[in-house]
């Protein structure tokens, strides 16, 4: 589904780089805990956070993420913004809490990334 | 700094500079990307680059950071000035952390950065000494295709 299409499911408000809206978002994945996004995170996925300062943005550059949404109404750090917009990365926030905001898109479907392989990668 | 054989540049890391943590990774990132690199190699090399990096900045004064790229491997070593490890078997178990408070609100300190760094390269070498530093070196084949 494109990000607008999420935009709509969440309610979600637009924070900054409109132009990525018509992006396809294949799969998603949530956590506050950014260690765990980089150990499972894949490319390409909506990266859901209530993480707000930078670290939040950087992650999402560093995995190739298309977009991140924040949870629980949260926004990034001025310098997460500012971040997101020199990689042209989309952020969307919604008022949902992380747990209705999976369920929502889930139940829309959009799968969530990959279960965690023994193998380690 | 480019040479006929390769590409060689060096980077600082500031410790406890929260602010600033990151920019490392996504510069050498950018650079990667310029020399036309694998995208793939590229994602594995950016996130041990910045668990790298945040190690630093968490634990440690400062490090240099030297990025080697030749036509076959790119070689990315930090030494940091720092506390050192006390024991570098139980710092390469994932969960193992002595993280503060501090670091975990920043989103890290799960015990994941080693195993993390480990996992995305193709050699990981790693030496400390207690109360000096410690040496990562992280290397990544540039003529391996296959692995995601």
């Amino acid at each position: 589904m494109t990000l607008r299409e999420i935009q709509k499911i969440l309610d979600a408000e637009l924070i900054c780089c409109e132009e990525g809206l018509d992006l396809e978002i294949t799969a998603a994945g949530g956590s506050d805990l950014m260690s765990d996004v980089l150990a499972f995170g894949q490319p390409g996925i909506l990266l859901m956070t209530g993480l707000t300062n930078s670290q939040s943005v950087r992650t999402a550059d560093i995995i190739d993420a298309k977009a991140i949404l924040y949870v629980r109404g949260k926004k990034p750090d001025e310098g997460g913004i500012a971040l997101a917009k020199d990689k042209g990365i989309p952020i969307l926030s919604t008022k949902h809490m992380m747990y209705a905001a999976c369920g929502l898109l889930f139940q829309a479907g959009l799968p969530g990334v990959g279960r965690h392989r023994d193998d380690g990668r | 700094m480019f040479c006929d054989d390769g590409l060689s540049q060096h980077f600082q890391i500031r410790g406890k500079d929260f602010s600033r943590a990151g920019r490392v990774s996504t510069t050498i990132k950018e650079i990667l990307q310029e020399v036309g690199i694998d995208p793939i190699i590229i994602r594995r090399a950016a996130i041990a680059c910045y668990e790298a990096e945040m190690n630093v900045v968490m634990y440690a004064q400062r490090a240099d950071l030297i990025l080697n790229l030749t036509p076959d491997e790119m070689t990315i070593r930090i030494e940091d000035e720092g506390p050192g490890i006390e024991d570098i078997d139980k710092a390469m178990q994932e969960g193992f952390s002595t993280a503060t408070d501090e670091m975990r609100e920043m989103g890290f300190g799960a015990g994941m950065g080693l195993p993390n760094i480990n996992r995305n390269a193709d050699t990981f070498w790693i030496g400390s000494i207690l109360g000096k530093g410690t040496v990562l070196i992280i290397t990544f084949n540039l003529k391996q295709a296959g692995r995601t």
